[in-house]
Formats: structure tokens, C-alpha cells, sequence
């Protein structure tokens, strides 16, 4: 992509300025990769990367191409060509359960919750890979495998108290209102204690208030535990208010890769959100 | 006093017989709730177990181990046996279905159904074996009370608290364990437990695993009651009714869904079988079924199907 004229600037960018957040080296980089779905092109040639500590958005119209590029990240797809490079460890393609134990973890943008199961289990639930205790002290339930419950329970109840959300803690999470199911699916995230957290539109079908919450938790999480955070968004405010860098897809190639305010300049990203062809 | 005597002693008959229909209903459960499938195989994991444990009893009392040795040593074999065949299903059948659709896995699990049939029979033999873990005479009690006592069944009362401690065990184990909750999180969203780190082909080997166990469990008392034998496998169907009125994803339904039916039906044999000619045990279970069909679908405690719109 030759019009990539921003590619190489640099990473703070202007949105969630003010801090002095250290923007360290690159955590994650995806180089090359092509996904295809039988004979439609989901992913095309795309290359970005996302550095220690920033918060990544990645933007575009729908069908761009955004969420197989998630997916691709934490493993559920397998590009057909390229690597992804994480920690410095060069793989052609990610497992799920490679990319969590690794610390990677992930929200989607259709919710995908323990339905039948309390706010408390679900966000417990993001502890899996924490506990540590064979089956057999589990099926005794006593001993250590009850010492580690109790001590992974102090863990999820402070994630619950930062995402205020206390009230419905025993409550089944199919039966919350959306804008609370998200909030529980962050917390199932963030008990992950992820380095890298992946959000597929957080966003989503929130209110202004709701909003303005979920983007204080992700800065929060991305101040206060050096969180880094690559995001979805389909609300151009957010993403130009809380970003470090913005990389633009459309049909599944790369048009744009840059701080918010050199993405929002760039006649590319302005023409493919605006229909406009030349 | 008679008919009052008569009635207790059939519902008490009734509840214990229902117990067993609960049993093979326990494994059923256990694999829907963690994986969403309806298990056909679990009839024939209860045959293969009664098979493997009743053989190995044989061969073990045929070389003169005693018999306590060999009970335990059967169990063991038997446990074992079940474990391979959870891993082997986990291996061959399930690893490459994963992410399909739950309809898929069902028809996956009747071709399990005659693999296992064949395999168990080929392996151990098909004939009928009788087994003898449990006393089979019966107790009279409530000599004073009542005329002659009644009449309780010794190993449907084994039955009953073999069924309670594993029902105990296995809500404490699902609802208070890392492993538990991996279990409920896997059959309500494998993506998601994927993307927490639940490995899934672990999970579905312990749901098999413990499935196997239960139908061991089922085989012993079964097995006892009826021998060993082939037509084991169509416990399954009884299993049905119970499911459907205890609900499909409720360890305490299978329970009480296996009370009712057991109850119900030797109940309407004895007192509504008189009137229209009897034989109404065989049919009674699947009517009971419909009616909560119709009232309520998800099951007396199944959970509701939670649908956004």
C-alpha cells in the first residue's frame, strides 16, 4: 500500500494525550496476512503492529475485515499466509489456547457470555488458566484446591468492585440488560490479567453514559496495569478521544496506519467512509 | 390400613425404582450440560461398563482372587476401560466435529451408540451375566404397623444411596470446582472458553470420563438387577421421559424426573392398570412426559432459554 505515507510516525499520538504513559517496544506485529473463506477475500496482504502500553484502534467499514483480524490475533481463524509475531515468538498462526496462555484475552462484538452462569462464575471463569490444582484435589474440594478458589475469589472481586458492578454479582448474566453484559465480559477479560486485551466493539449499542464508562475503564486499565489494548470501534469520537494510533481496513486491505489525527486527515480513510470514488 | 399399607409399599417401590431410571439419566445430564449434546451412547456406555466390570469379576473369581479383591480390581478395570473410551471419543469423534452444529454431534453419538455395542460385545462376550455387587432379597418393615410389613427391595435401597452420595459429589464438583465451572462455560460457549483458556478437548475427555463413570455406576446396579445383558442399551429410552420432565440441564431434575416416573408409573399400574388393562408401566413415563412438554418445556428445573431479541 504505497499511499501509506503515515506508517512510519510515530506512537503517541494526540488523542489520550496528557499522559506520559511509556509507549514501549512492539508487542504484537502481524506481517503479511492473507485469509480467505473459500473464494472471498476477508484479509488481504495486511501488516501492523501494536506497541507495549498503547491503546490500538482499528477502524473501517463493515465488512472491512476488522474482526477476522481479531480473530486471526487470538487464533480462532489461521491466516492462509503471513505471521504473527508475538513477544518475539514468530508463528504462522495462533491457537486460542496458545494466545490466552500466553496473555492474550478478548471480548466480541456479539457478546459471548456464560449465559446460564452468575456474573461471579463468568468472570471466575477468566481464571482458568490461574488455578492451578488437579482434578483430583478439585473433585475433594478441600486443601489446597479450596485455599486457591478462595484466593482467585479476592482477585475477581476487586475486577468487580473497578467495574462497579457488585448489585448483580449473583445475578444470571443472560438476564442483564446489554450494557451490563459487556461490562461482565470485560471483567471476564480482565481476569485474564492479559497483556494484550483485544475489544470487539465495546462499545456497541451503548448509550452516551454507557459509553463514557466503558472508555474510563479502558484507559484505567490501560493507565493503571500497563494494559495494552487493541479495539473495534464503529464511534469515530471514541476512537479519536482514547487512541494512541489508528490503523484503517477497508475490503480487507490496509488503507491508513497512524495517529488519530493523521488517519482523520488522510483522503483514503475520508473517501471509504464517505463512498466517495475517484 | 390394607390399602393404606398397599399404596406405601408401592410408592416406595416406585421411588426406588425410579432412582435407577435417574442414574442412567445422571449421564445423560452431565454431557448435555457441558457439551450441548444429547448423548444416544450413554445406554450403550452403560452396557460396555456392566460388560467390562461383570467379565472381569469372572476372570478374576475363576483364578481364586478373593472376592473383595476382585471387586475392586473389576471396578478399577472397568473404570479404566471407560476412561480409554472416553479418550478414544474425545480423539476420533469429537476433535474434528468441534464448532459444528449440535445436531451433527447428536448423529455422531449414534454412530458411538453401535461402535460401542459391537466393540463390547465383540471384546466380553454377549451373553446374558449375572452380577451380584448388591443382596437382592428384601426387607418387611413396619411389621406392626401394617399387616405382613412392607416389602422394600434391599438393592433398590443400595440404589437410592449410591445415587445420593453421586449426585452430591457431582453438584459439588460442578458447581464449586475450576473444573466445574470450565464444564458449564464450555457447553454454553466454546468460543468463548476458548478464548479464556479453557482447553476444550481436555473438558470434553473429563465430561466423557465422568459420564463413563456414571454409567459404571448405573451398570452396577443395573446389572445386578437385570444381569448384564444387551438389552441394557434401552434404559436409554426410560431415561427420556425422565429427562424431559426433570429437564435436560439439571442434575437435581434427573433426580426428582426419576422419582416421578418410577412413582407414577407403578402407581398408575397398580391402581389405574385395573381399570383400563394394565400394562400401562410400559407407556405411562412417556405420557407424563408429554404433559410437561406441554406446560413447560425446558423441564421442571431445566433452565429457561434465555433469547434476546
Amino acid at each position: 500500500m504505497k499511499a501509506d505515507v503515515q506508517e512510519r510516525s510515530g506512537a503517541a499520538g494526540a488523542g489520550h494525550a496528557g499522559t506520559d504513559r511509556a509507549i514501549g517496544d512492539v508487542l504484537l506485529s502481524v506481517e503479511n496476512v492473507s485469509l480467505a473463506f473459500g473464494g472471498v477475500k476477508a484479509i488481504s496482504d495486511v501488516s501492523f503492529d501494536i506497541r507495549k502500553g498503547e491503546i490500538r484502534a482499528i477502524i473501517g467499514p463493515n465488512g472491512a475485515g476488522k474482526t477476522s483480524m481479531l480473530n486471526v490475533i487470538n487464533g480462532f481463524y489461521h491466516p492462509n499466509q503471513g505471521t504473527i509475531t508475538f513477544k518475539g515468538t514468530k508463528r504462522h498462526d495462533m491457537r486460542p489456547y496458545i494466545a490466552a496462555s500466553q496473555g492474550i484475552s478478548r471480548t466480541f462484538q456479539n457478546l459471548a457470555l456464560f449465559k446460564g452462569m452468575t456474573t461471579l462464575d463468568n468472570i471466575m471463569a477468566g481464571r482458568a488458566l490461574k488455578m492451578r490444582r488437579g482434578l483430583l484435589w478439585q473433585a475433594l474440594h478441600w486443601g489446597p484446591a479450596l485455599w486457591e478458589e478462595i484466593r482467585h475469589r479476592e482477585a475477581v472481586e476487586k475486577i468487580i468492585d473497578f467495574l462497579e458492578i457488585q448489585h448483580i454479582r449473583k445475578a444470571p448474566v443472560g438476564k442483564l440488560p446489554y450494557g451490563l453484559q459487556k461490562r461482565v465480559e470485560l471483567g471476564r477479560a480482565l481476569a485474564m490479567e492479559p497483556e494484550l486485551l483485544l475489544l470487539d466493539e465495546p462499545m456497541a449499542g451503548m448509550n452516551l453514559e454507557e459509553k463514557m464508562d466503558m472508555s474510563r475503564y479502558i484507559l484505567t486499565v490501560n493507565d493503571q496495569f500497563a494494559t495494552t489494548v487493541a479495539l473495534i470501534e464503529h464511534d469515530m469520537g471514541v476512537v479519536m478521544d482514547i487512541s494512541d494510533r489508528v490503523v484503517v481496513l477497508e475490503y480487507g486491505r490496509k488503507i491508513a496506519d497512524g495517529t488519530p489525527d493523521e488517519v482523520q486527515r488522510n483522503q483514503r480513510v475520508i473517501d471509504a467512509y464517505l463512498g466517495i470514488s475517484h | 390400613m390394607v390399602v393404606l399399607g398397599q399404596f406405601i409399599e408401592v410408592l416406595i417401590g416406585g421411588l426406588l425404582a425410579g432412582v435407577l431410571y435417574s442414574l442412567v439419566a445422571l449421564g445423560f445430564v452431565l454431557i448435555f450440560k457441558a457439551s450441548g449434546v444429547f448423548n444416544f451412547a450413554q445406554g450403550a456406555m452403560v452396557l460396555l461398563a456392566g460388560l467390562a466390570l461383570v467379565r472381569s469379576l469372572d476372570f478374576l473369581a475363576a483364578r481364586g482372587v478373593p472376592m473383595w479383591a476382585a471387586i475392586v480390581l473389576g471396578l478399577l478395570f472397568a473404570a479404566v476401560v471407560m476412561a480409554i473410551t472416553a479418550a478414544l471419543i474425545q480423539k476420533l469423534v469429537l476433535g474434528p466435529l468441534v464448532n459444528q452444529s449440535d445436531l451433527s454431534l447428536f448423529m455422531a453419538t449414534i454412530g458411538i451408540t453401535f461402535v460401542l455395542e459391537g466393540a463390547g460385545q465383540m471384546i466380553f462376550g454377549s451373553d446374558v451375566y449375572p452380577l451380584s455387587l448388591f443382596p437382592t432379597d428384601a426387607w418387611f418393615v413396619l411389621d406392626g404397623l401394617f399387616e405382613g410389613g412392607l416389602l422394600v427391595n434391599k438393592l433398590d435401597v443400595w440404589g437410592g444411596l449410591i445415587a445420593g452420595a453421586l449426585v452430591a459429589g457431582l453438584a459439588i464438583f460442578f458447581q464449586r470446582t475450576k473444573t466445574g465451572r470450565a464444564l458449564r462455560a464450555v457447553a454454553d460457549d466454546h468460543a468463548a472458553a476458548e478464548s479464556v483458556g479453557i482447553p476444550i478437548t481436555w473438558i470434553w475427555f473429563v465430561v466423557w470420563l465422568v459420564a463413563g463413570l456414571v454409567a459404571l455406576v448405573a451398570a452396577t446396579v443395573w446389572g445386578t438387577k437385570l444381569g448384564v445383558q444387551f438389552s441394557i442399551v434401552f434404559l436409554a429410552l426410560k431415561a427420556l421421559p425422565v429427562l424431559i420432565i426433570g429437564g435436560f440441564t439439571s442434575v437435581p431434575g434427573a433426580i426428582v424426573g426419576g422419582l416421578i416416573v418410577g412413582a407414577g408409573e407403578k402407581i398408575a399400574e397398580v391402581y389405574l392398570g385395573q381399570q383400563i388393562g394394565g400394562g400401562i408401566e410400559y407407556w405411562f413415563a412417556y405420557v407424563l412426559a408429554l404433559a410437561v412438554l406441554l406446560v413447560r418445556p425446558q423441564g421442571l428445573f431445566g433452565e429457561r432459554i434465555i433469547e434476546r431479541i
